[in-house]
Protein backbone atom coordinates (compact mmCIF):
# COMPACT_ATOMS: atom_id res chain seq x y z
CA UNK A 1 0.00 0.00 0.00
CA UNK A 2 2.90 2.34 0.64
CA UNK A 3 4.19 1.71 -2.86
CA UNK A 4 7.59 1.27 -1.29
CA UNK A 5 8.92 -2.23 -1.80
CA UNK A 6 12.06 -1.88 0.25
CA UNK A 7 12.93 0.20 3.27
CA UNK A 8 15.03 3.22 2.52
CA UNK A 9 18.43 3.03 4.22
CA UNK A 10 18.62 4.32 7.76
CA UNK A 11 21.17 7.02 8.59
CA UNK A 12 22.39 8.07 12.00
CA UNK A 13 22.53 11.83 12.43
CA UNK A 14 25.25 13.68 14.34
CA UNK A 15 25.10 17.42 14.89
CA UNK A 16 27.69 19.94 15.97
CA UNK A 17 25.63 22.32 18.03
CA UNK A 18 28.18 25.16 18.09
CA UNK A 19 31.61 25.90 16.69
CA UNK A 20 34.26 24.19 18.75
CA UNK A 21 32.02 21.42 20.07
CA UNK A 22 32.07 17.85 18.85
CA UNK A 23 29.29 16.30 16.82
CA UNK A 24 26.82 14.42 18.96
CA UNK A 25 24.27 11.79 17.97
CA UNK A 26 20.74 13.17 17.83
CA UNK A 27 18.69 10.50 16.05
CA UNK A 28 18.17 8.90 12.70
CA UNK A 29 16.44 9.45 9.37
CA UNK A 30 15.55 7.36 6.36
CA UNK A 31 16.86 8.52 3.00
CA UNK A 32 17.70 7.03 -0.37
CA UNK A 33 21.15 8.60 -0.43
CA UNK A 34 23.56 10.76 1.54
CA UNK A 35 22.33 14.02 0.06
CA UNK A 36 18.75 13.32 1.04
CA UNK A 37 19.89 12.14 4.46
CA UNK A 38 21.60 15.49 5.10
CA UNK A 39 18.53 17.38 3.91
CA UNK A 40 16.16 15.28 5.99
CA UNK A 41 18.40 15.60 9.03
CA UNK A 42 18.40 19.35 8.59
CA UNK A 43 14.59 19.46 8.40
CA UNK A 44 14.00 17.06 11.27
CA UNK A 45 16.74 17.97 13.73
CA UNK A 46 17.66 21.63 13.18
CA UNK A 47 14.42 23.59 13.03
CA UNK A 48 15.55 25.86 15.85
CA UNK A 49 19.18 26.52 15.09
CA UNK A 50 20.37 23.40 16.91
CA UNK A 51 23.44 22.99 14.78
CA UNK A 52 26.18 24.39 12.57
CA UNK A 53 27.21 21.09 10.97
CA UNK A 54 25.60 17.74 10.25
CA UNK A 55 27.13 14.30 9.76
CA UNK A 56 25.06 11.43 8.47
CA UNK A 57 26.35 7.87 8.71
CA UNK A 58 24.69 4.75 7.32
CA UNK A 59 23.37 2.94 10.37
CA UNK A 60 24.83 -0.28 9.05
CA UNK A 61 28.30 1.27 9.41
CA UNK A 62 27.92 1.65 13.17
CA UNK A 63 29.56 -1.07 15.21
CA UNK A 64 28.23 -1.21 18.75
CA UNK A 65 29.40 -2.97 21.87
CA UNK A 66 27.18 -5.77 23.10
CA UNK A 67 25.13 -4.85 26.19
CA UNK A 68 25.99 -8.33 27.52
CA UNK A 69 29.68 -7.31 27.56
CA UNK A 70 29.00 -4.27 29.69
CA UNK A 71 30.67 -5.64 32.81
CA UNK A 72 33.79 -7.00 31.16
CA UNK A 73 34.26 -3.79 29.18
CA UNK A 74 33.55 -1.11 31.73
CA UNK A 75 33.67 -2.64 35.16
CA UNK A 76 37.51 -2.74 35.30
CA UNK A 77 37.57 1.08 35.28
CA UNK A 78 35.28 1.42 38.26
CA UNK A 79 37.81 0.52 40.97
CA UNK A 80 40.62 2.65 39.55
CA UNK A 81 39.78 5.74 41.47
CA UNK A 82 43.43 6.79 41.35
CA UNK A 83 42.77 7.84 37.76
CA UNK A 84 40.84 10.82 39.09
CA UNK A 85 42.52 13.95 40.46
CA UNK A 86 40.36 13.90 43.57
CA UNK A 87 42.18 10.71 44.67
CA UNK A 88 45.23 12.74 45.68
CA UNK A 89 45.47 14.92 48.75
CA UNK A 90 47.35 18.16 48.27
CA UNK A 91 47.92 20.43 51.31
CA UNK A 92 46.17 23.81 51.27
CA UNK A 93 49.42 25.71 51.18
CA UNK A 94 50.41 24.34 47.82
CA UNK A 95 47.87 26.45 45.95
CA UNK A 96 46.37 25.47 42.65
CA UNK A 97 47.74 22.25 41.28
CA UNK B 1 0.15 16.45 20.40
CA UNK B 2 -0.72 13.18 21.97
CA UNK B 3 -2.67 10.04 21.46
CA UNK B 4 -4.95 8.75 24.17
CA UNK B 5 -5.60 5.10 24.80
CA UNK B 6 -1.90 4.49 24.38
CA UNK B 7 -1.65 1.95 27.12
CA UNK B 8 -3.90 -0.67 25.62
CA UNK B 9 -2.29 -4.01 25.82
CA UNK B 10 -1.66 -6.27 22.91
CA UNK B 11 -3.65 -9.42 23.54
CA UNK B 12 -1.91 -11.53 20.93
CA UNK B 13 -1.60 -15.17 21.99
CA UNK B 14 1.67 -16.06 23.69
CA UNK B 15 3.82 -18.71 22.12
CA UNK B 16 4.60 -21.70 24.29
CA UNK B 17 8.27 -22.02 25.10
CA UNK B 18 10.20 -25.16 25.95
CA UNK B 19 11.08 -25.44 29.67
CA UNK B 20 14.79 -24.58 29.29
CA UNK B 21 14.01 -21.47 27.33
CA UNK B 22 11.36 -20.54 29.88
CA UNK B 23 13.86 -20.79 32.75
CA UNK B 24 16.34 -18.67 30.80
CA UNK B 25 13.58 -16.19 30.03
CA UNK B 26 12.52 -15.88 33.61
CA UNK B 27 16.09 -15.06 34.68
CA UNK B 28 16.27 -12.40 32.01
CA UNK B 29 12.84 -11.22 33.03
CA UNK B 30 13.87 -10.83 36.66
CA UNK B 31 16.94 -8.83 35.59
CA UNK B 32 14.74 -6.65 33.36
CA UNK B 33 12.33 -5.94 36.22
CA UNK B 34 15.23 -5.03 38.50
CA UNK B 35 16.61 -2.59 35.99
CA UNK B 36 13.21 -0.95 35.44
CA UNK B 37 12.65 -0.71 39.19
CA UNK B 38 16.08 0.91 39.57
CA UNK B 39 15.06 3.54 36.99
CA UNK B 40 17.66 2.29 34.52
CA UNK B 41 16.80 2.99 30.90
CA UNK B 42 16.12 0.03 28.64
CA UNK B 43 17.91 0.41 25.31
CA UNK B 44 17.15 -1.21 21.92
CA UNK B 45 19.70 -4.02 22.19
CA UNK B 46 18.78 -4.93 25.76
CA UNK B 47 16.64 -7.95 26.51
CA UNK B 48 13.01 -7.06 27.10
CA UNK B 49 9.80 -9.10 27.44
CA UNK B 50 7.83 -9.51 24.21
CA UNK B 51 4.83 -7.88 25.81
CA UNK B 52 6.88 -4.79 26.77
CA UNK B 53 8.16 -4.58 23.19
CA UNK B 54 4.68 -4.96 21.70
CA UNK B 55 3.16 -2.44 24.07
CA UNK B 56 5.84 0.10 23.21
CA UNK B 57 5.57 -0.46 19.47
CA UNK B 58 1.84 0.08 19.70
CA UNK B 59 2.05 3.10 21.97
CA UNK B 60 4.90 4.87 20.16
CA UNK B 61 3.48 4.22 16.69
CA UNK B 62 0.01 5.41 17.69
CA UNK B 63 1.65 8.47 19.13
CA UNK B 64 3.51 9.00 15.83
CA UNK B 65 0.32 8.51 13.79
CA UNK B 66 -1.39 11.10 15.99
CA UNK B 67 1.30 13.64 15.22
CA UNK B 68 0.95 12.99 11.50
CA UNK B 69 -2.87 13.06 11.41
CA UNK B 70 -2.72 16.01 13.81
CA UNK B 71 -1.31 18.17 11.04
CA UNK B 72 -4.65 18.15 9.23
CA UNK B 73 -6.95 20.14 11.53
CA UNK B 74 -4.45 22.99 11.65
CA UNK B 75 -3.26 22.63 8.08
CA UNK B 76 -6.87 23.51 7.27
CA UNK B 77 -6.23 27.13 8.33
CA UNK B 78 -2.74 27.86 6.98
CA UNK B 79 -4.02 29.53 3.83
CA UNK B 80 -6.59 31.51 5.80
CA UNK B 81 -4.50 32.70 8.74
CA UNK B 82 -5.45 36.31 9.53
CA UNK B 83 -1.93 37.74 9.19
CA UNK B 84 1.47 36.85 7.83
CA UNK B 85 2.76 36.47 11.41
CA UNK B 86 0.00 34.03 12.30
CA UNK B 87 0.58 32.14 9.08
CA UNK B 88 4.33 31.77 9.69
CA UNK B 89 3.65 30.57 13.23
CA UNK B 90 1.02 28.05 12.14
CA UNK B 91 3.29 26.72 9.40
CA UNK B 92 6.08 26.26 11.93
CA UNK B 93 3.74 24.47 14.30
CA UNK B 94 2.45 22.07 11.67
CA UNK B 95 6.05 21.42 10.59
CA UNK B 96 6.86 20.59 14.19
CA UNK B 97 4.05 18.02 14.26
CA UNK B 98 5.59 16.33 11.22
CA UNK B 99 8.95 16.37 12.99
CA UNK B 100 7.42 14.87 16.12
CA UNK B 101 5.93 12.09 14.05
CA UNK B 102 9.37 11.37 12.61
CA UNK B 103 11.12 11.33 16.00
CA UNK B 104 8.52 8.86 17.19
CA UNK B 105 8.56 6.59 14.14
CA UNK B 106 12.35 6.43 14.54
CA UNK B 107 11.94 5.47 18.21
CA UNK B 108 9.39 2.76 17.30
CA UNK B 109 11.72 1.38 14.63
CA UNK B 110 14.40 0.71 17.25
CA UNK B 111 12.05 -2.02 18.52
CA UNK B 112 12.31 -3.99 15.30
CA UNK B 113 9.38 -2.78 13.23
CA UNK B 114 9.84 -1.05 9.87
CA UNK B 115 8.58 2.38 8.92
CA UNK B 116 6.68 0.84 6.02
CA UNK B 117 4.82 -1.56 8.32
CA UNK B 118 3.80 1.30 10.57
CA UNK B 119 2.67 3.49 7.69
CA UNK B 120 0.71 0.56 6.26
CA UNK B 121 -1.01 0.02 9.60
CA UNK B 122 -2.17 3.62 9.59
CA UNK B 123 -3.25 3.72 5.95
CA UNK B 124 -5.13 0.44 6.20
CA UNK B 125 -6.98 1.62 9.28
CA UNK B 126 -5.41 -1.02 11.54
CA UNK B 127 -3.73 1.52 13.82
CA UNK B 128 -5.34 4.10 16.05
CA UNK B 129 -4.50 7.73 16.42
CA UNK B 130 -5.75 10.26 18.91
CA UNK B 131 -9.48 10.80 18.47
CA UNK B 132 -9.14 14.52 19.19
CA UNK B 133 -8.12 14.96 15.55
CA UNK B 134 -11.45 13.64 14.35
CA UNK B 135 -13.09 16.93 15.31
CA UNK B 136 -13.35 19.71 12.72
CA UNK B 137 -11.66 23.12 12.89
CA UNK B 138 -14.55 25.40 12.02
CA UNK B 139 -13.14 28.85 12.78
CA UNK B 140 -9.79 30.57 13.25
CA UNK B 141 -10.38 30.50 17.00
CA UNK B 142 -9.99 26.73 16.81
CA UNK B 143 -6.28 27.31 16.12
CA UNK B 144 -6.14 29.05 19.47
CA UNK B 145 -8.17 26.42 21.29
CA UNK B 146 -6.13 23.55 19.86
CA UNK B 147 -2.82 25.10 20.84
CA UNK B 148 -4.03 26.08 24.28
CA UNK B 149 -6.13 23.03 25.19
CA UNK B 150 -5.08 20.14 22.97
CA UNK B 151 -1.37 20.88 23.15
CA UNK B 152 -1.82 21.81 26.81
CA UNK B 153 -3.33 18.39 27.51
CA UNK B 154 -0.58 16.81 25.43
CA UNK B 155 2.09 18.46 27.58
CA UNK B 156 0.48 17.09 30.76
CA UNK B 157 0.70 13.64 29.23
CA UNK B 158 4.09 13.96 27.62
CA UNK B 159 6.22 15.50 30.34
CA UNK B 160 6.07 12.29 32.43
CA UNK B 161 6.88 10.29 29.28
CA UNK B 162 10.29 12.00 29.22
CA UNK B 163 11.09 9.65 32.13
CA UNK B 164 9.73 6.57 30.38
CA UNK B 165 11.79 3.42 30.94
CA UNK B 166 12.49 2.95 27.23
CA UNK B 167 15.45 5.17 26.30
CA UNK B 168 14.65 6.06 22.68
CA UNK B 169 11.04 6.96 23.54
CA UNK B 170 12.12 9.06 26.53
CA UNK B 171 14.68 10.94 24.43
CA UNK B 172 12.16 11.60 21.66
CA UNK B 173 9.77 12.97 24.26
CA UNK B 174 12.40 15.35 25.63
CA UNK B 175 12.77 16.90 22.19
CA UNK B 176 9.03 17.00 21.68
CA UNK B 177 8.27 18.61 25.03
CA UNK B 178 10.80 21.38 24.39
CA UNK B 179 8.98 22.26 21.18
CA UNK B 180 5.46 21.71 22.49
CA UNK B 181 5.70 24.62 24.88
CA UNK B 182 5.72 27.03 21.92
CA UNK B 183 2.60 25.34 20.61
CA UNK B 184 0.62 25.94 23.75
CA UNK B 185 1.76 29.52 24.16
CA UNK B 186 0.95 30.50 20.58
CA UNK B 187 -2.52 29.00 21.06
CA UNK B 188 -3.09 30.91 24.26
CA UNK B 189 -1.94 34.08 22.54
CA UNK B 190 -4.55 33.61 19.82
CA UNK B 191 -7.24 33.07 22.47
CA UNK B 192 -6.05 36.15 24.36
CA UNK B 193 -6.10 38.33 21.26
CA UNK B 194 -9.61 37.18 20.36
CA UNK B 195 -10.96 37.48 23.88
CA UNK B 196 -9.68 41.07 24.09
CA UNK B 197 -11.11 41.87 20.67
CA UNK B 198 -14.56 42.73 19.35
CA UNK B 199 -17.72 41.11 20.69
CA UNK B 200 -17.71 38.90 17.61
CA UNK B 201 -14.13 37.79 18.22
CA UNK B 202 -14.82 37.07 21.88
CA UNK B 203 -17.84 35.00 20.90
CA UNK B 204 -15.67 33.09 18.45
CA UNK B 205 -13.15 32.31 21.21
CA UNK B 206 -15.95 31.20 23.55
CA UNK B 207 -17.43 28.97 20.85
CA UNK B 208 -14.05 27.32 20.29
CA UNK B 209 -13.64 26.69 24.03
CA UNK B 210 -17.17 25.27 24.16
CA UNK B 211 -16.41 22.78 21.41
CA UNK B 212 -12.86 21.76 22.44
CA UNK B 213 -13.14 21.59 26.23
CA UNK B 214 -14.73 18.17 26.55
CA UNK B 215 -12.77 16.47 23.76
CA UNK B 216 -9.60 17.82 25.41
CA UNK B 217 -10.60 16.21 28.73
CA UNK B 218 -11.25 12.94 26.90
CA UNK B 219 -7.69 12.99 25.56
CA UNK B 220 -6.54 11.59 28.91
CA UNK B 221 -8.46 8.41 28.21
CA UNK B 222 -11.09 6.56 30.23
CA UNK B 223 -11.39 6.68 34.02
CA UNK B 224 -8.76 4.75 35.94
CA UNK B 225 -11.46 2.27 36.95
CA UNK B 226 -12.12 1.53 33.26
CA UNK B 227 -8.50 1.60 32.19
CA UNK B 228 -7.50 -1.90 33.22
CA UNK B 229 -4.26 -1.98 31.22
CA UNK B 230 -2.71 1.05 32.89
CA UNK B 231 -1.39 -0.99 35.79
CA UNK B 232 1.13 -2.92 33.67
CA UNK B 233 2.34 0.27 31.98
CA UNK B 234 2.83 1.85 35.38
CA UNK B 235 4.81 -1.18 36.59
CA UNK B 236 6.99 -0.92 33.49
CA UNK B 237 7.44 2.78 34.16
CA UNK B 238 6.14 3.62 30.71
CA UNK B 239 3.31 5.50 32.34
CA UNK B 240 3.90 7.54 35.49
CA UNK B 241 0.51 9.00 36.33
CA UNK B 242 -2.98 7.62 35.90
CA UNK B 243 -5.48 9.05 33.40
CA UNK B 244 -7.57 10.65 36.15
CA UNK B 245 -4.54 12.18 37.87
CA UNK B 246 -3.42 13.80 34.63
CA UNK B 247 -6.93 14.99 33.82
CA UNK B 248 -7.19 16.63 37.23
CA UNK B 249 -3.81 18.35 36.77
CA UNK B 250 -4.96 19.66 33.41
CA UNK B 251 -8.22 21.05 34.79
CA UNK B 252 -6.45 22.65 37.76
CA UNK B 253 -3.95 24.34 35.45
CA UNK B 254 -6.39 25.38 32.73
CA UNK B 255 -9.44 26.75 34.55
CA UNK B 256 -7.55 29.79 35.93
CA UNK B 257 -6.26 30.46 32.41
CA UNK B 258 -9.84 30.47 31.10
CA UNK B 259 -10.73 32.95 33.84
CA UNK B 260 -7.84 35.16 32.74
CA UNK B 261 -9.24 35.08 29.23
CA UNK B 262 -12.67 36.00 30.58
CA UNK B 263 -14.15 32.89 28.98
CA UNK B 264 -16.54 30.41 30.53
CA UNK B 265 -15.61 26.74 30.79
CA UNK B 266 -18.71 24.88 29.51
CA UNK B 267 -19.26 22.81 32.65
CA UNK B 268 -22.09 23.64 35.10
CA UNK B 269 -20.60 21.38 37.74
CA UNK B 270 -17.21 23.06 37.72
CA UNK B 271 -16.21 24.56 41.06
CA UNK B 272 -13.17 24.95 43.27
CA UNK B 273 -13.00 22.72 46.31
CA UNK B 274 -11.27 24.57 49.16
CA UNK B 275 -10.81 21.37 51.12
CA UNK B 276 -8.79 19.56 48.43
CA UNK B 277 -7.35 22.54 46.58
CA UNK B 278 -8.60 21.06 43.32
CA UNK B 279 -11.35 21.87 40.86
CA UNK B 280 -14.30 19.52 40.82
CA UNK B 281 -15.59 19.03 37.30
CA UNK B 282 -18.37 17.27 35.43
CA UNK B 283 -18.39 14.02 33.55
CA UNK B 284 -17.36 13.97 29.87
CA UNK B 285 -19.79 12.24 27.53
CA UNK B 286 -18.09 8.88 27.35
CA UNK B 287 -20.53 7.57 24.76
CA UNK B 288 -19.22 10.27 22.42
CA UNK B 289 -15.67 9.20 23.22
CA UNK B 290 -16.51 5.59 22.38
CA UNK B 291 -18.26 6.60 19.16
CA UNK B 292 -15.29 8.64 17.93
CA UNK B 293 -12.96 5.75 18.77
CA UNK B 294 -15.21 3.45 16.74
CA UNK B 295 -14.69 5.73 13.76
CA UNK B 296 -17.95 7.64 14.04
CA UNK B 297 -16.48 11.04 14.83
CA UNK B 298 -17.24 14.01 12.60
CA UNK B 299 -13.98 13.74 10.61
CA UNK B 300 -12.66 10.17 10.90
CA UNK B 301 -13.36 9.32 7.26
CA UNK B 302 -12.08 12.67 6.02
CA UNK B 303 -8.81 12.41 7.94
CA UNK B 304 -8.06 8.93 6.63
CA UNK B 305 -9.06 9.77 3.06
CA UNK B 306 -6.80 12.81 3.12
CA UNK B 307 -3.89 10.83 4.56
CA UNK B 308 -4.24 8.14 1.89
CA UNK B 309 -4.52 10.71 -0.87
CA UNK B 310 -1.42 12.55 0.34
CA UNK B 311 0.45 9.26 0.46
CA UNK B 312 -0.64 8.29 -3.05
CA UNK B 313 0.17 11.70 -4.47
CA UNK B 314 3.66 11.47 -3.01
CA UNK B 315 4.36 8.14 -4.68
CA UNK B 316 6.04 9.64 -7.75
CA UNK B 317 8.36 11.64 -5.51
CA UNK B 318 9.45 8.51 -3.66
CA UNK B 319 9.93 6.65 -6.92
CA UNK B 320 11.95 9.51 -8.38
CA UNK B 321 14.17 9.61 -5.29
CA UNK B 322 14.79 5.88 -5.56
CA UNK B 323 15.56 6.15 -9.29
CA UNK B 324 17.97 9.02 -8.63
CA UNK B 325 19.76 7.07 -5.91
CA UNK B 326 20.05 4.05 -8.21
CA UNK B 327 21.63 6.22 -10.89
CA UNK B 328 24.12 7.81 -8.48
CA UNK B 329 25.21 4.94 -6.25
CA UNK B 330 28.25 6.91 -5.04
CA UNK B 331 26.18 8.96 -2.65
CA UNK B 332 24.24 5.92 -1.47
CA UNK B 333 25.22 3.28 1.11
CA UNK B 334 28.94 4.23 1.21
CA UNK B 335 29.95 4.86 4.81
CA UNK B 336 30.53 8.56 5.31
CA UNK B 337 32.98 9.14 8.16
CA UNK B 338 34.26 12.46 9.45
CA UNK B 339 37.21 12.48 7.06
CA UNK B 340 35.03 11.64 4.10
CA UNK B 341 32.50 14.31 4.96
CA UNK B 342 34.04 17.00 2.79
CA UNK B 343 34.17 14.62 -0.09
CA UNK B 344 30.56 13.67 0.49
CA UNK B 345 29.48 17.29 0.64
CA UNK B 346 31.32 18.05 -2.58
CA UNK B 347 29.99 14.90 -4.17
CA UNK B 348 26.33 15.43 -3.39
CA UNK B 349 26.42 19.01 -4.56
CA UNK B 350 28.10 18.21 -7.87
Amino acid sequence: MTGQQVSWPLWEVFIRSRNGLHHAHVGSVHAVDAEMAVENARDVYTRRGEGVSIWVVPSTAIVASDPADKDSLFEPALDKIYRHPTFYEIPDGVGNI
Amino acid sequence: MYSQGLDQRDDAPRRVDDPAATAHDSALHARFDERVDAEEKIEPNDWMPDSYRRTLIRQISQHAHSEVIGMQPEGNWITRAPSLRRKAVLLAKVQDEAGHGLYLYAAAETLGVTREELVDQLLEGRAKYSSIFNYPTLTWADMGAIGWLVDGAAIMNQVPLCRCSYGPYARAMVRICKEESFHQRQGFEIMLTLSRGTAEQTAMAQDALDRWWWPALMMFGPHDSESTHSEQSMAWKIKRFSNDELRQKFVDATVPQAKFLGLRVPDDDLHYDDATGHYVFGEPDWSEFAAVLRGEGPCNAQRMAHRRRAHDEGRWVREAAEAHAAKHPRSGGTPVGPEAQQWANAGVRA
